[in-house]
């Protein structure tokens, strides 16, 4: 029992460690102004306290940003964490299956194109989640073999579907007129335009994707092991398949259809906890919400701490530059060192 | 405990099984033989609905598993797979402890009880003692006593074991099929064992049933179904079953092949 009662002790430690992270950068972030405010400032006017001027940048020019990081964040780590589980494959995430860009493409018609019956806001994510689901059967159906989903297959068909679909977003943005701030926007995320309006949206549908992930979390476990083992220990595999693949493709396109395709994030994070935490997904689920949306808050303080010279600098670019040198480690590394043999 | 009537199955248009007929009595430990590729294996997932049969049934208990869900035959059906191969680094507890997963629902943690059922698994099994180790760091005898733990911590009826014998060094065979029947004595366990390995049938299962052509080809104790000509029809063998008096016990005796070289 002494070993049950110290991994619960770890994985109690995993997550302060995470939510402090968090905690610490979401408050740094929140700072963010011409002059930013101090640490001890931008605390309080979180809270309410403090000059009009201070609260005025923390909770009306950050706060919505730094929730639709926080959203987005959680929503792409628990994807993740999610699709390496149910593709029984370390690398995949919704960035690298190319789902990130599906959701794109149909985001970008939404923004692009407007119908008399239903308002923009509502037609994005309804549009970018119905290409995600479509990606997702397009990729899994060109690289399963036989039943079984290979590595190399599953990578490369990801990562051809991904660039046509990209491809096509650049396109339409061009022909759309909004040319380069547009294709940015699309392929390497911006956060910065998030606004009340668009969190009304995207919260429900990230709590019940991430619901629904959380609460198959022990039959994901099963799964893990083959389909036939979770059949044995009546799991009903093809209903919660079903489910997991439908919540992936329901939090990815929330996570996409208002602030575009950031990259890794759903790669780098979940990867890192399994090696503290092990593979268990009822603790590492959860885990990968919080360290989701630790990570993506890091990186967005950090492409505003280098912005100031040169703009607004995309996040996707600051989650590449991490998460890029990470995945080619982990093609390098040996799979059991990273928990997978 | 379990009667199937008329079962049929077929993938594509290829019949495997045809119009199969057994009963399987409560306590006993079962033999379904044949050579590869006969329909063993289809025939055990169908016996715990991994797999819908094209026509006939399975009753357990006299009730048709095809109108109970996954969970509540998992309740009294535990099964331990051919391949036991796993990729992943979850502790030998961890996986145990997926053996109370039938009995959970989604957001209820284990409880004492269920905790003390997967450690008395362990023990009954000898895996207590790598408890904490990660699986695929295991051996395959080993691995395979963790997976039959785990069978164990379903507190199952009936035990279904396909090919328990095939990836296993010869001590490892006889000590996994040992303990299965110590189990089987001890507890009134029902064991179904799906094997081709001839000798090893016939020295642990009470009854057996022969399977040739998609059919059964003959039921009963190893003297009724094995004999000379049964076993040249469907194994192409020339061997005879003989009591040997040391052993106090039937082994087979293989003489050689009947197909003409």
């Amino acid at each position: 029992m002494d070993s049950v009662a110290k991994r619960r002790r770890r994985t109690f430690s995993v997550f302060a460690v995470t939510f402090l992270i968090l905690f610490i950068f979401l408050i740094l972030d929140l700072s963010q102004a011409f002059i930013p405010l101090s640490f001890e400032d931008a605390f309080w006017a979180l809270l309410g306290q403090g000059s009009d001027t201070n609260i005025t940048i923390v909770q009306q020019m950050n706060l919505p940003r730094v929730i639709m990081t926080i959203l987005v964040g959680a929503g792409l780590g628990i994807a993740g964490a999610v699709m390496q589980a149910l593709f029984r494959n370390p690398m995949a995430s919704p960035y690298i299956l190319g789902l990130s860009s599906g959701a794109s493409l149909g985001a970008a018609i939404g923004l692009t194109f407007t119908v008399s019956w239903l308002p923009s806001l509502l037609l994005t994510p309804l549009l970018a989640f119905i290409t995600c689901m479509a990606t997702l059967f397009l990729v899994y159906t060109i690289s399963n073999v036989g039943g079984r989903v290979p590595t190399e297959t599953l990578l490369l068909s990801g990562i051809a579907v991904g660039s046509l679909l990209s491809a096509l977003v650049s396109l339409l943005t061009y022909v759309a007129g909004d040319q380069m701030s547009g294709i940015v926007y699309w392929t390497m995320g911006n956060l910065t335009n998030a606004g009340w309006d668009n969190i009304i949206i995207v919260a429900p549908l990230m709590f019940a994707g991430c619901f629904i992930m959380v609460s198959s979390s022990r039959d994901l476990n099963a799964m893990m092991l083959g389909d036939a083992h979770a059949l044995d220990l009546g799991v009903e595999v093809k209903k919660v398949r079903l489910q997991l693949l439908v919540a992936s493709a329901l939090v990815t396109a929330a996570a996409v259809a208002f602030v575009g395709v950031i990259g890794f994030v759903g790669l780098v994070v979940p990867h890192i906890l399994r090696i503290v935490m092990g593979p268990d997904n009822r603790a590492l689920l959860p885990a990968s919400l919080v360290g989701g949306a630790a990570f993506l808050m890091m990186c967005d303080y950090i492409s505003r701490v280098i912005a100031p010279s040169i703009g607004i600098l995309p996040i996707g670019i600051v989650t590449s530059l991490i998460g890029a040198p990470y995945f080619v480690y982990l093609l390098r590394r040996r799979r059991d060192e990273v928990g997978w043999s | 405990m379990m009667e199937i009537k008329d079962l049929r199955f077929s993938y594509r248009e290829k019949p495997v099984l045809d119009d199969v007929d057994l009963e399987i009595r409560p306590g006993e430990i079962l033999g379904i033989l044949g050579p590869n590729g006969c329909g063993k294996t289809t025939l055990l997932k169908l016996l715990n609905r991994n797999l819908h049969p094209q026509g006939g049934k399975v009753l357990m208990k006299g009730t048709d598993i095809e109108e109970m869900s996954k969970k509540h035959i998992a309740r009294h059906i535990a099964v331990v797979p051919q391949s036991n191969e796993i990729r992943f680094s979850f502790s030998v507890r961890d996986i145990v402890t997926m053996g109370r997963m039938p009995f959970l629902d989604s957001f209820r943690g284990e409880s004492s009880d269920d905790l003390r059922i997967v450690e008395e698994a362990m023990e009954k099994t000898s895996v207590s003692e790598f408890a904490d180790r990660p699986i695929n760091t295991m051996s395959g005898g080993e691995r395979q006593r963790v997976i039959i733990a785990r069978a164990l911590a379903q507190r199952p009826e009936i035990l279904l074991l396909d090919e328990p014998t095939l990836h296993l060094d010869i001590d490892h065979q006889f000590e996994v099929l040992d303990l299965v029947k110590r189990l089987s004595d001890l507890e009134g366990l029902t064991v179904v064992i799906v094997s081709h390995d001839l000798p090893m049938v016939v020295k642990y299962c009470d009854r057996m049933v022969l399977i040739h052509d998609h059919k059964v080809f003959a039921m009963g104790t190893p003297q009724e179904v094995l004999t000379k000509e049964n076993m040249r029809t469907v194994f192409n063998i020339d061997a005879v079953l003989e009591y040997d008096g040391t052993l106090k016990e039937f082994i087979v005796k293989i003489i050689g092949s009947c197909r003409k070289v």
